[in-house]
Formats: structure tokens, C-alpha cells, sequence
């Protein structure tokens, strides 16, 4: 499986739920056209659950950091939820653990919308 | 010891082209295994060659969090080699071999494409390039591995070295 990607509405709070591999080709390419449609339909709060994340490599780092560019330069908020100890390392090792907002608890993550 | 050799052909060509050429020694009683094949400039050839490295250093005895960070160090560089290197060129190769002893686990990978300046990368940890969208495949690679080695090889393009110890420093 490469990635899957499933958006939900929690509120006003655009939740994806992304599962399998964040990996240059149709990975990366999924998750960075799933965030430029919803940036595109004028969803502001977008939250990133990548608890069922197995695997990502530079290049879906490269599309969380797009992704998080693309919201906030449109006057929006992308955050982060339940990451893996494999997505928490890499995201310390390249210093954007403290860039992102990251959260373990859902409800708690929607609720620090503005 | 034992030699093996293998040439696998395309089977939908008229002219068999050699998709991969795998040799393959092992030495058993030493603790040693050399692979070697040529891969075409894919991105299935990353996940392969991944695959071929993990299951080498799996056998080498590497427990989970090694395993993790060697394979995704050579799915790093198979990248580089496939994207920036040969360009997705159907007619250049990636030559990707694994060796490995009781001392040291070596991941070779080298492209066939023009080179680069390797020399003067980016860093990616600035604070201006933090949020740039690419630049830390070779970074990633310097982190997983203790050591890495970059040069231009004797057929122009670039070749990099994997060293993973069997015993971590």
C-alpha cells in the first residue's frame, strides 16, 4: 500500500487521517494534492493525523513542510496529530518538530484552533 | 565459498536486455556476503534495492532501529541516484551492491549522470532553509549511517558509500 488518505469534518476543523507511506511518487504526490484541494475550497483549520503512518522519507517531509507553507501563507493553520516514533525522530533530526504544531490527543488538537 | 552469477533477461523484447546482473558470494563461515546488481532508473528500483539491503543486514544480525535507519539512508540515496543522477533515463543504469563482514556493513550506490556539486549543499538545519521542501535526503543519510562517502565515479556520475558498523560506535 502506498498511502491512503480519508478527510473528515470535526467542526470547523478539517481532520485527514493519513495511513501508509509518505514517499516521493504517488505518496507524496497524494497528500500534497489532498492539501492543495482543501486550501483551494477555503479550508482554513487543517489537521494532520498521522498515526497510521508507516513510513515517510525526505520527500514527504518536503510535502508536510509544502503543505504547512501552502496553509499559512492562505491565512490558515496546518497542525500535526498522533505521531509515530519514527515520524516524531525524523521531525527532531531535522529540527521542524518544534516548526509544527504537534499534538497526541484529537480533541485537545481541535479545540487549539483559533 | 560458493560463486553464483545470475543474468536475468527481459522477457518482452526480442533482443534480451540484461535487466540485472547479480552476483552474489558467500562466505558462511566468515560471516560475510557481497551482492551486486544493476538497476534501472525507477523508483521501484529504491523500493528493491531497500529491500535487497534490509534483507543483507537482517541476515547481518542489525536489530530494528538499525534496520530502519540503513534502509531508508539507501532508499535516500537510490533517489538521488534515480532522480538527480540518471534522470529517469531508461538507458543509464544504478549500480547498487552490499557487502558486508564481521566489522562493517557497505552499501555502494552509483549513477550514471552528469554529477554534482556535492561539495557545497545547502544545510538544511539553518534557520533559512528549515522550511525549504527538499535538501535533506543527504543529510538524513550523514544521520542514519556512521559514515558516508560522496565522489565522482570513474564513469562520470556519482557514487556513494554506506557504512553502518556491526557493532555500533
Amino acid at each position: 500500500m502506498s498511502v491512503k488518505l480519508n478527510t473528515r469534518q470535526v467542526g470547523d476543523v478539517s481532520v485527514v487521517d493519513v495511513a501508509g507511506r509518505i514517499t516521493l511518487g504517488e505518496g507524496s504526490s497524494a497528500l500534497r494534492d489532498t492539501l492543495r484541494g482543501m486550501v483551494g475550497k477555503g479550508q482554513k483549520k487543517i489537521l494532520l493525523n498521522l498515526g497510521e503512518v508507516s513510513y515517510i522519507d525526505s520527500s514527504g517531509i518536503g510535502e508536510l513542510v509544502s503543505g504547512f507553507t501552502t496553509v499559512t501563507n492562505s491565512g490558515g493553520e496546518l497542525k500535526l496529530l498522533n505521531l509515530n516514533k519514527r515520524v516524531k525522530d525524523l521531525l527532531q533530526i531535522t529540527k521542524l518538530y518544534t516548526v509544527f504544531d504537534v499534538h497526541e490527543d484529537e480533541a485537545g488538537a481541535i479545540r487549539s484552533f483559533t | 565459498m560458493t560463486l553464483a552469477t545470475a543474468v536475468i533477461y527481459s522477457d518482452d523484447s526480442l533482443w534480451p536486455r540484461v535487466l540485472a546482473v547479480l552476483s552474489m558470494r558467500e562466505n558462511k563461515r566468515h560471516g560475510s556476503e557481497t551482492l551486486e546488481r544493476y538497476l534501472d532508473s525507477t523508483l521501484e528500483s529504491a523500493d528493491s534495492a531497500e529491500e535487497l539491503a534490509l534483507s543483507a543486514a537482517e541476515r547481518a544480525g542489525f536489530g530494528d532501529e538499525d534496520l530502519m535507519k540503513i534502509g531508508m539512508a539507501v532508499r535516500e540515496s537510490m533517489v538521488n541516484a534515480v532522480v538527480h543522477g540518471n534522470r529517469y533515463s531508461e538507458h543509464k543504469k544504478v549500480r547498487f551492491s552490499v557487502a558486508h563482514n564481521t566489522e562493517r556493513f557497505t552499501v555502494r550506490i552509483a549513477d550514471e549522470g552528469e554529477g554534482f556539486d556535492f561539495e557545497n549543499l545547502p544545510d538544511p538545519l539553518a534557520p533559512e532553509n528549515l522550511l525549504r521542501t527538499s535538501g535533506r535526503g543527504i543529510f538524513l543519510i550523514r544521520s542514519f549511517m556512521d559514515e558516508f562517502q560522496i565522489r565522482h565515479s570513474e564513469t562520470g556520475g556519482t557514487e556513494v558509500t554506506l557504512i553502518k558498523y556491526m557493532v555500533s560506535k
